[in-house]
């Protein structure tokens, strides 16, 4: 089997799973998680494209999400404009933002650029509290309208289900394209060693804005459907935590790949939930689970299942005897 | 051996769990909403407190109508998009018939569309006026209004012959309508604001503040903020040599302001609820008998004081338990009867709810205090 084909084979089994788990969920309160769940996998690939294949961090991708998700709030409560032409607004806003301050700080590395995003994602947080006129400030904008399809509201979260999974599948496949595509062995180079890339004749310095533009870009679409899907948004939710936040989403799941993104993302949305019964100690089993998945999976859940099935196999084949 | 003893250990739990079941009514489930952890956690800690300290105490007592309360807590870590998935598990996996909190006034703007639609009584413990105004049909209060707040001092303040003041507010959501209050009300008192001044909630420095304000005419200072902030300013005021009467807000008074103020904190007057000077409350006060009640109940189950903070978590489940006790424990029946409540003495105030106004409290909620050798004094 070509690689080709195993990866239509496998984006089809998730495409119908999670086409078809709302069934099983119907009024359940997991539904309600999951809406989140696709949100938060956005992100992560989002993320990922960045810091998983590119190889360059950003501790401030919040930042974009809440751009997003105030551009939507604010256009949509104030001057009345259109759900989903917001939505494209947002998007275009936050990609411009990122093209035009991706040239100066792209071209810092490491901890520097750890430093400039950090700063970014401070910045954009500051505005969202003390613009109080526009964005309501602290105490949040409330009021966002849910998205429409003509005569169909998402305003409950079945449909919020099927309009965010599908947005997050058609991104999902996007970037698996995009990674196996001339550019995503360009970013893989540039991530190894960004002297040998250019060598080899990548514009590393263009690739990384590029992709930088990308990445804010599907995270503002995830802060627009954030806001219409909440129908309320406060500047608390697009803090430095958050964005750490998705950092460890990203890593835990394991760096590019966009199936662990979803890992990563699935399992920081989840894992809170199911520790609430633990009372008062869920947030120190909650911190010794990460430092325990990054200490023995060092290569992302994705790997960690993958070596897991292979051990498997390779147990069951010796004790078979018939050998390969 | 082990096994002898795990085995013992398994049917006493057995036991214990089939004759909760067996012989009693389900319990009548409550959920709670409150900012146990994160930045403000200095008001969802009191408040799970003391929802868990009356929901023992209740269940006790014999419960209500007979049946057992079980209390189901979620901290929403103030943040909305927590408050909002903790919501949704109450309402569709826990299956509560009322909910109290949050604790903050965004996340309780973040879970009203949620309530709303679901249909479940909602109580919440944040001050923000706009979670009650307009009147939603699900949303309760119990934390007093900071339009409350204001008129407390300026009314004091025009007693004092202050025509002109600064004042200092915090820049979150607790100052920025806080100051948006003082604004608002200082044209109805004569009152001018000369200067107005904001500080960020981490600063550990308001000394700039301080000297503009030192520099102009104003004859008072209204600091708006919850803590630590205002203890700083406070002791910046002093450290300043500036001997301008100090105003605070009601986000100040628990004993933990006077600790971080230190000798500083002498002089300083600010509107509070009346749970801080209870003992001080002559006996005809209403809410005399529940604010001793609760005081002396919270010291004894937490060894520290109890403050309004944790009241409003005390008037939000004794609502609702009330509201079950005249009606039925059904969301529909809980919110008819929590519209129809009046005169309760709490906590936080004399509450009497109407179809007009879910808030429930007038501006007798609040009393002037000043602090007096490290203590509440109640200002007559």
């Amino acid at each position: 089997m070509t690689k080709e084909k195993r990866e239509i084979i496998i984006f089809s089994i998730f495409t119908l799973a999670v086409l078809i788990i709302p069934f099983f969920l119907r009024g359940s309160y997991y539904l309600n998680v999951l809406v989140f769940i696709g949100i938060n996998t956005l992100l992560a690939v989002a993320l990922n494209l960045l810091l998983g294949y590119a190889g360059q961090i950003s501790l401030g991708h919040a930042a974009f999400f809440g751009l997003g998700a105030y551009i939507s709030g604010v256009l949509t409560t104030r001057f009345g404009l259109d759900p989903w032409l917001v939505l494209v607004i947002a998007a275009a806003a936050s990609g411009s933002l990122a093209f035009i301050i991706g040239f100066p700080i792209l071209k810092l590395k490491g901890h520097y650029l750890a430093m400039a995003t950090l700063g970014l994602g401070i910045i954009m947080y500051i505005i969202f509290n003390e613009t109080v006129a526009v964005t309501g400030g602290p105490s949040g904008l409330s009021g966002i309208p849910n998205m429409h399809l003509g005569a169909l509201i998402f305003d409950n979260d079945m449909n919020n289900y099927y309009l965010i999974w599908i947005i997050t599948l058609i991104v999902m496949l996007l970037s698996i394209n995009l990674s196996q595509s001339r550019i995503g062995r360009a970013l893989r180079a540039i991530h190894n060693s960004e002297v040998a890339a250019r060598v080899m004749g990548v514009n590393a310095r263009i690739l990384k804005v590029q992709i930088f533009t990308v990445s804010a870009l599907i995270s503002a679409v995830a802060g627009s459907l954030y806001a219409h899907t909440m129908t309320f948004i406060s500047p608390a939710s697009f803090g430095f935590n958050f964005s750490v936040e998705l950092v460890t989403m990203v890593i835990i799941g394991g760096l590019g790949s966009i199936y662990g993104s979803f890992l990563g993302a699935a399992i920081l949305t989840v894992l809170p939930e199911f520790l609430r019964v633990l009372q008062d100690f869920d947030i120190i089993v909650y911190g010794l689970l990460l430092i325990i998945m990054t200490m023995y999976l060092p290569g992302g859940l994705i790997n960690g299942l993958q070596k897991i099935v292979e051990f498997a196999a390779g147990k069951v084949g010796k004790r078979g005897g018939s050998g390969a | 051996m082990f096994k002898k003893v795990f085995g013992g250990i398994l049917a006493m739990l057995f036991a214990g769990l089939m004759s909760g079941y067996v012989f009693a009514a389900p319990p009548i489930k409550i959920g709670a909403l409150f900012s146990v952890s994160g930045p403000a956690s200095f008001l969802g800690e009191p408040e799970r407190n003391t929802a868990k300290m009356m929901v023992d105490e209740i269940n006790k007592a014999g419960g209500v109508k007979g049946r057992q309360l079980e209390l189901i807590v979620i901290d929403t870590q103030g943040d909305a998009t927590k408050a909002v998935q903790g919501v949704n598990k109450l309402i569709k996996d826990d299956k509560v018939v009322a909910i109290m909190g949050p604790s903050i006034t965004g996340d309780t703007m973040a879970v009203i569309p949620v309530v709303e639609k679901a249909g479940i009584p909602l109580v919440s413990c944040a001050a923000g006026v706009k979670i009650t105004n307009p009147v939603k049909k699900w949303v309760f209060k119990t934390a007093q209004n900071d339009a409350l707040a204001v008129p407390k001092i300026f009314d004091h303040m025009k007693k004092q012959k202050i025509t002109k003041i600064a004042i200092v507010t915090v820049s979150d959501g607790f100052g920025s309508s806080g100051r948006e209050q003082l604004v608002l009300h200082a044209k109805e008192f004569g009152i001018q604001i000369i200067s107005d001044e904001t500080y960020g909630p981490k600063d550990t420095d308001m000394t700039a503040q301080m000297t503009k304000i030192r520099g102009s005419e104003a004859q008072a200072i209204v600091c708006w903020g919850t803590n630590p902030g205002p203890a700083v300013v406070a002791r910046n005021v002093k450290q300043l040599g500036i001997t301008l009467p100090l105003y605070m807000s009601h986000g100040v008074s628990s004993k933990k302001f006077i600790d971080l103020a230190g000798d500083a904190a002498e002089g300083i007057i600010l509107p509070s609820g009346r749970v801080i000077v209870a003992n001080q409350l002559p006996k005809n006060d209403p809410q005399k008998k529940s604010l001793t009640n609760y005081v002396e109940n919270y010291r004894k189950h937490y060894k520290v004081e109890g403050d309004h903070f944790g009241g409003h978590a005390w008037d939000a489940i004794m609502l609702i338990k009330e509201a079950i006790e005249r009606g039925g424990d059904s969301p529909a029946a809980i919110r008819d009867q929590l519209e129809k409540t009046e005169k309760f003495a709490g906590i936080g105030g004399t509450f009497s709810f109407s179809p007009s106004d879910h808030a429930g409290l007038t501006s007798d909620a609040f009393v002037l205090v000043k602090i007096k050798q490290k203590d509440w004094t109640l200002v007559q």
